[in-house]
């Protein structure tokens, strides 16, 4: 079977609900690799698409802990390693480390958050062949995008009727 | 569907009032004569700088027994702006309040401003402040490390660690926008600056979803953060055995009283840009009205500071009473009656709905906040100070010229930035703002 001539279909939609009515009925189709683009986050899609992902929490747990535990470590590690003897005051006084603690646990559970936003996303990336479709650039300010991707001739063609069955706006192939 | 085409109209007024207002800036004279302004300052700010790096920070009126002054002021003063900022964006994106998407952007910006003058005021009280970095801890020659129980290291990590936090949270929530503004672009000039800007971000369905869970959770994080932070300036006056800084009220005090000067100058700034921006639709007097209930609020828990601070007074006796008397009838009296009147009298006008939906009232009313919030700053420094233990260490506070020349000169350091931030970044957030007219459309079928 030849090669498609376009990595897939990228269907305009008037609405949200449209969208997911039109993601849905892919999936029950059992289409694979279907993906969808909006201007704001639309909360029905990860039901639909099955996104869940936690990663960006369970980063931040770690990012956290990593912040406070070695917030801990520093201070104490360079109390011992030049002690400071003030007023008969203790040498580790954990009272104290407590502000440097919790500023470090934020600050390293934010960091560690967006670096992992940015890594599970596959960002920063200035170029790729969605930009290639003109109306694309409608998904940032009232589209609503529904990919398919189109493996050979065979499944272009029919993704294509199946999409203009859904009456979207308009059906764009992402040049390969 | 009909009203999907009404939406999408909606959708398009939303992005011509937001992220294609930087690509036709449409007050180009008010915003270069401000511009220009602001420029006058930050050169008043080089040469106020200059002046203390070369002959010392003897040039301004600190001297013993009030050796914080104006520096450590105006330090309290700007970063208590600053959270402001954080909890519009933050606290009412956790309680799931959409008004504050009109507001929130901007408000972060104000907050990045004031966190970057309030960062420099303790560098250059230094003294000797090109060794600042002497309060990071690294490997040295010295064999030497901060002091992790002083005040000031934990000020270096508060500051710090709120910088950058702020700094994130607000590029998260202008990601998407600058994306939107990245494909709204036509000059080569701006395609490429929002192109880079932008990351490549495309409304991905699982990059939403990823965005927000990373910006839900910052926000949940930066509010806790922002107590944390101005409860530590408070330890930074309670750490120092001087009565009137060792009332236990002092924490909560400071944060609220920080948010109210800050929620002041967000109303200032949202009245501004409301003048001389066409935003109008999305900044409506019902925003202003918010904002003046949020001004109350916090102004009547400062209030309620006030009142513990003279009670603690009243309750420890010795020198905690003297300095209240210095306070209320002493050599600097009119900063604590200048504090009390500006803060809370004009306030009470809020009560009124009118007057909060009234622009020139509630600018009247803030500027008047926000003077009162410094001449607190201002009580809370020299008032304690200036009575030393033994009289014959009395003495004087009188800021100089340059105290003032620098404190001026900060305004340009705060006006830059934000100008530039107003003339070429969308000032209002888009997605979510969509995201608010298609869910009220939603709702009400």
């Amino acid at each position: 079977m030849a090669e498609a001539p376009a990595l897939g279909l990228l269907a305009q939609f008037p609405s949200p609900e449209r969208l997911v009515a039109a993601a849905r009925a892919a999936k029950a189709e059992g289409l694979l690799g279907i993906d969808a683009f909006t201007p704001f986050p639309v909360d029905e899609l990860n039901e639909v698409l099955g996104i869940e992902d936690h990663r960006i929490g369970w980063t931040g747990v770690i990012g956290g802990t990593f912040g406070l535990v070695g917030a801990y470590a520093l201070q104490i590690g360079t109390n011992g390693n030049y002690p400071i003897w003030i007023g008969g005051r203790p040498l580790v006084a954990p009272q104290a480390f407590a502000l440097i603690g919790f500023e470090l646990l934020v600050l390293c559970a934010v960091g560690f958050m967006v670096a992992a936003f940015f890594v599970f996303n596959r960002l920063p990336r200035y170029h790729q062949p969605l930009f290639w479709v003109k109306r694309f650039e409608r998904a940032t300010r009232d589209g609503f995008f529904l990919y398919l991707p189109t493996p050979d001739e065979e499944a272009l063609r029919q993704r294509r009727a199946w999409l203009e069955a859904r009456e979207p706006l308009s059906i764009d192939a992402v040049p390969r | 569907m009909a009203d999907s085409q009404d939406l999408r109209r909606e959708y398009r007024a939303v992005e011509r009032e937001t992220v294609e207002l930087p690509l036709a800036f449409p007050a180009t004279r008010g915003w270069w004569l401000c511009f220009s302004g602001a420029l006058g300052l930050l050169a008043l700010w080089f040469v106020s700088v200059s002046v203390v790096f070369a002959r010392g920070v003897g040039v301004w009126g600190n001297s013993i027994p009030v050796n914080w002054g104006m520096p450590i002021i105006n330090y309290v003063w700007f970063l208590g702006i600053g959270h402001a900022g954080t909890l519009i964006s933050a606290l009412l994106l956790i309680a799931d309040r959409n008004w504050r998407n009109s507001l929130n952007r901007f408000a972060e910006a104000m907050t990045l401003c004031a966190v970057v003058c309030a960062g420099l005021y303790p560098i250059i009280h230094l003294g000797r402040p090109w060794f600042f970095y002497w309060m990071a801890p690294y490997f040295n020659s010295m064999h030497v490390w901060p002091q992790f129980k002083s005040p000031l290291s934990w000020d270096f990590f508060a500051v710090l660690t709120y910088l950058l936090v702020s700094l994130l949270f607000w590029y998260l929530g202008i990601l998407p926008d600058l994306a939107s503004a990245r494909d709204r672009a036509t000059s080569r000039g701006y395609q490429v600056f929002f192109g880079l800007v932008s990351l490549g971000w495309r409304g991905q369905a699982s990059h939403w979803a990823r965005w927000r869970q990373v910006y839900a959770i910052t926000a949940a994080i930066a509010v806790p953060l922002v107590v944390s932070v101005h409860s530590e300036i408070s330890l930074l006056f309670a750490a120092g055995p001087i009565p009137g800084w060792n009332s236990t009220v002092f924490p909560p005090y400071f944060v609220l009283g920080a948010a109210f000067s800050g929620f002041a100058v967000v109303a200032m700034i949202a009245i501004g840009m409301r003048a001389a921006l066409p935003l109008k639709a999305l900044v409506t007097p019902w925003h202003l009205d918010m904002l003046g209930l949020a001004l109350l609020a916090t102004g009547l828990m400062t209030a309620y500071g006030y009142f513990s601070e003279v009670f603690d007074a009243l309750y420890a006796g010795g020198e905690e009473l003297a300095t209240l008397g210095d306070r209320l009838h002493g050599q600097y009296a009119w900063s604590y009656w200048g504090a009390v009147i500006l803060n809370f009298v004009p306030l009470q006008l809020l009560w009124s709905r009118a007057m909060r939906r009234n622009p020139w009232v509630l600018f009247a009313i803030s500027l008047s906040v926000a003077i009162g919030m410094w001449m607190e700053r201002f009580m809370l420094v020299v008032t304690s100070l200036y009575r030393d233990w033994l009289v014959s260490s009395y003495g004087h506070y009188t800021p100089s010229f340059w105290d003032w020349a620098l404190y001026a000169g900060m305004g340009g350091v705060f006006l830059v930035p934000f100008l530039l931030f107003v003339r070429f970044l969308p000032v209002i957030s888009a997605a979510e703002t969509k995201e608010e007219e298609h869910d009220e459309a939603a709702e009400h079928g």
